[in-house]
């Protein structure tokens, strides 16, 4: 796939920035919350952190799926968790987090808004998350077969040791890093993790993986609060700045798709300037090990960079919110100075079939 | 746009074994999906209360409003609801309808009267069918009083059958106005 | 028409590139579409949207995708399947769910990405193949502990018609009146689901009741359908083969479900919303500035109720344009001379339909049922319990602020 020609560099008049970022503790499941009892403190909390109230932000923007959740029209109950009285401009999308967040990106890029609320939650626990992931997949080809969420990853797995890309070793790195990582993230579910060769003589799950190259099942919820050049400025003292943001979709069929590369990955990055200088830190939305290694290579990030220092989601993966948390990570790093420039990355759909690439830096140009 | 035949007539003529098969353009794909269901903190006391024929609800701790059923939150302050307490079973009718279809998994005979029951002490409908009286007696400002289905009392609003007129006289309009 | 660089400067005032509809496709709005797959369904909409724009899938730069809930389909998040379909690949997509205001949120959606100047050249589809698993079901899913009294969406909205006649002491008659009309103006419809031959406003007035007030000639159908826009600037627009439509204002607005003191009947979110779109296009008074109205109306009192929530009629007086012909066809203020949402319900799609129409009419381009001299047209959407609203208004000359 080639890059379009690279577009022209935004508007430093309207720069946007992360100046909030919240998340619950992430948990196997949240038997006594209802989601937007769940949903409600991390609102809270990113409200609280900048002082805003709702009737004062510009838009709002949500991500969750009903296919997850069980319930149809499921987000216009957690709305409740804003306040949305008297009425406010929002919107919703069913997809990740990350995606309600570049929607409320381009409402502020339009001068509509100058603030944006988004929030994202997913509670795993109440379906079973392998099972109902197989609903989106192509109805007629896929789906029926029922390849849930981990024999796909599976697949793509393989396909990176057949071409000697990776190895179980490797992997089960890429595990104990993350989850020893997450031991200084106190959000995280899994935290802390054996050595790589107590894991590798556990049993696989689907071959190749093991459990320990899979995601936790989690419940769990994340805010994140957007602002305009002054506005974010008067909001944090260091604002995390989103200087590009792009997201990219693939074929769905995992069959025409070569699976150890991430082309859409490659192009967003291009097109969100991520190439433009190397990055300290990376967020990456890889819920599986070996899409990890798909994505470094996407990203091409050597080893100087840091890579999921939250645990990433090997450690807490709440499904529609894991994404938008990578951002809210990243943007959190710079905002306590950790890290001067970070990617953060977001993924849907099968084998990382879509993907979106936000670049962030701590002091505007 | 190119039709299935089409399509499949073009394929044929690389493999004469397709030729003359009819396409498949319709297939039936059995899907189930098992969830488990948790109503959250709020809701579980109200349904708890509904087995003990308690009528529970919330009110917010800056606008005041009470809530039923509860659910957590005040939707427009974005505030947790803490306080509890209880309320009368009686009520006012504030709007309704006559329904002549049956929703699927509803054991009700049609056409039934569903209303909008404000309870005493409420600030929000609860959505209830008005029984015990023809359908063209049901008006606006009625009050009513909930009738409790004994033989099916659980955390659940079925354990209320209807709700049926009180005999008393029809609400003051300005008690109800507001929350219609 | 004003020059497209005139039009450019004027959106460098106030930062934002104007948007323009340069193509519109839709399909045959019908209760099963058993022809085509879903994928089929979308694509069908989005070539007849490029073919009257006179572009090709290389020239999309961006795909937004809305529709209702997956459950309508049995299909999650089916932006992922559809990608190859709708020319998505090595393409951002994004899907927007908003209930039944979604086919308009997105139309939004794709309109602020050609604003914000982050996409010259966008795709925008919605669409709902409901007859692949069952709408009422999906609409009415069964919830533990709660009972589905309302028995599909009716129910729902049936006590705030209701309350409707009683707040304004409108005559019965007046949903009839409503329902006649859009099924007629449907007739004039080529892509309208339902084309009742022969319908007199007797047959509407006698239908059984569902959900009384509610009649069952007065209530929508259940369709599968898409819609499909192009949207881009002022040099795509200069461009076009065929005079565009222009956007001269879009919001949306969102409530809470349920809260004490909620007015079903005039939702406030509503009000808001259309005061927003007013603003920016500079409309003082919509009742003479605007041309023809495009509302999503699923059940006929809505129609009224709408009147005065858009500000077209006095609190009470809705009912009176419609008793009194101004929202015919031949009137002062026509409504839903596609036949609305009474004619064609593909849940998901209908908001952008709305939307489309008001588009087709200021383009001149809505054949047996244009509206002439359309210059200024709203669309307009809702979804939910009556929360969500999103609206644009479109006009055949570029916005001048």
């Amino acid at each position: 796939m080639t890059a379009a020609a690279k577009p022209s560099p935004l508007s430093g008049e309207r720069d946007v920035a992360v100046v909030a970022f919240a998340q619950s503790t992430h948990q196997r499941s949240t038997d006594q919350l209802s989601e937007v009892e769940l949903v409600l403190p991390v609102l809270q909390d990113v409200l609280k952190q900048t002082g805003l109230t709702t009737d004062r932000i510009g838009f709002t923007c949500s991500g969750s799926s009903d296919y997850l959740a069980g319930r149809a029209f499921s987000f216009t109950m957690a709305l409740d968790g804003v306040g949305a009285w008297p009425p406010i401009s929002e919107s919703h999308v069913e997809m990740d987090g990350a995606w309600a967040l570049y929607e409320a990106w381009v409402k502020l890029r339009t001068g509509q808004a100058d603030t944006a609320l988004v929030y994202s939650y997913g509670k795993s626990s109440p379906g079973s998350v392998r099972d109902v992931l197989t609903r989106q997949l192509d109805p007629y080809t896929l789906a029926p077969l029922w390849p849930d969420s981990v024999a796909l990853a599976a697949l793509q797995t393989q396909a990176l040791i057949d071409a000697g890309i990776t190895d179980e070793p490797a992997l089960a790195a890429t595990a104990v890093r993350s989850r020893r990582a997450a031991l200084g993230n106190p959000h995280a579910q899994l935290r802390g993790s054996a050595d790589a060769e107590a894991l590798l003589r556990e049993p696989y799950e689907v071959r190749p993986l093991r459990r320990h190259d899979c995601p936790p099942v989690s419940d769990g919820a994340a805010a994140v609060i957007l602002a305009v050049g002054d506005a974010a400025r008067a909001l944090h003292p260091r604002p995390a700045w989103i200087r590009g943001i792009d997201h990219r979709i693939e074929a769905h069929q995992p069959g025409v798709r070569d699976l150890t590369e991430s082309p859409s990955t490659w192009l967003a990055a291009i097109h969100a300037g991520a190439f433009d200088a190397p990055p300290d830190t990376a967020e990456l939305h890889a819920p599986f090990t070996g899409q990890e290694v798909v994505l470094r290579r996407a990203l091409e990030l050597n080893d100087a960079v840091a890579v999921n220092p939250s645990g990433g989601p090997l450690a807490a993966n709440p499904v529609m919110a894991a994404g938008l948390i990578r951002i809210g990570e990243a943007a959190a790093r710079i905002h306590r100075g950790e890290s001067r420039r970070a990617l953060a990355h977001a993924t849907s759909g099968p084998c990382l079939q879509q993907n979106l690439v936000a670049v962030l830096e701590g002091e505007q140009q | 746009m190119t039709s299935a035949a089409d399509l499949l007539a073009a394929v044929a003529a690389d493999a004469p074994a397709l030729a003359g098969v009819e396409p498949v353009t319709r297939v039936t794909l059995p899907a189930r999906l098992a969830y488990t269901y948790t109503p959250g903190a709020a809701q579980s006391r109200f349904l708890t209360g509904l087995a003990d024929k308690r009528l529970l609800a919330e009110r917010c701790p800056v606008c005041t409003r009470v809530y039923i059923p509860p659910r957590g939150v005040c939707p427009t302050c974005g505030r947790a609801t803490t306080e509890q307490l209880e309320l009368p079973h009686v009520g006012t009718v504030t709007t309704f309808c006559i329904v002549n279809i049956a929703a699927r998994g509803l054991n009700i005979e049609v056409p039934y009267c569903y209303a909008y029951v404000l309870l005493d002490g409420a600030h929000v409908g609860l959505h209830a069918r008005i029984g015990g009286i023809p359908h063209d007696q049901v008006h606006v400002g009625q009050r009513v009083e909930a009738v409790w289905d004994d033989a099916n009392l659980g955390p659940s609003l079925a354990g209320i059958s209807h709700f049926r007129p009180t005999g008393d006289p029809d609400a003051d309009p300005d008690t109800y106005r507001s929350w219609m | 028409m004003s020059s497209p660089t005139a039009a450019s400067a004027r959106g460098a005032r106030t930062g934002q590139e104007p948007v323009a509809v340069v193509g519109i496709g839709q399909t045959r709005h019908v209760s099963a579409r058993q022809d085509v797959s879903i994928a089929g369904l979308v694509r069908e909409a989005a070539v007849r949207a490029l073919a009257d724009a006179e572009l090709s899938w290389a020239d999309i730069d961006a795909v937004v995708i809305g529709k209702a809930p997956d459950f309508f389909e049995g299909v999650m998040m089916p932006e992922l399947y559809l990608a190859e379909a709708l020319g998505a690949v090595g393409k951002p997509m994004l899907r927007v769910h908003t209930a039944g205001s979604v086919g308009g949120s997105t139309a939004l959606v794709a309109a602020n990405l050609v604003a914000a100047r982050v996409h010259g050249t966008v795709l925008t589809v919605a669409f709902e193949k409901q007859s692949e698993s069952n709408a009422m079901w999906g609409l009415s899913l069964p919830v533990p502990f709660q009972q589905p009294l309302t028995a599909g969406a009716g129910g729902f909205f049936a006590p705030h018609v209701r309350a409707y006649m009683r707040r304004t002491g409108a005559p019965d008659h007046i949903g009839s009146l409503v329902a006649f009309k859009d099924r007629r103006n449907a007739l004039k419809n080529p892509y309208a689901h339902l084309h009742e031959h022969g319908l007199t406003l007797e047959k509407v007035r006698s239908a059984p009741m569902l959900w009384d007030p509610i009649r069952y000639s007065e209530t929508c159908p259940s369709s599968d359908g898409a819609c499909a826009m192009v949207l881009t600037g002022t040099a795509g627009a200069a461009r076009a083969p065929r005079p565009p439509a222009w956007v001269h204002g879009g919001a949306m607005r969102s409530e809470p479900t349920i809260f004490a003191g909620k007015d079903y009947v005039s939702p406030q979110a509503g009000k808001d919303c259309a005061a927003d779109v007013y603003r920016q296009a500079g409309i003082a008074d919509p009742r003479r500035q605007v041309d023809v109205v495009e509302m999503y109306v699923p059940f006929s009192w809505y129609e009224p109720m709408w009147l005065e929530n858009l500000g077209f009629a006095a609190e009470g007086e809705g009912w009176k344009l419609v008793e009194s012909g101004v929202t015919e066809m031949d009137g002062d203020l026509p409504v839903n001379p596609s036949g609305g949402v009474l004619s064609s319900n593909p849940i998901g799609a209908s908001g952008m339909i709305r939307f489309a129409e008001a588009a087709l009419q200021v383009r001149g381009g809505a054949g047996e049922h244009q509206i002439d001299g359309a210059r200024l047209a709203l669309g307009h959407a809702y979804g939910g319990g009556a929360q969500f609203f999103s609206m644009w208004l479109v006009g055949s000359e570029p916005p001048t602020r």
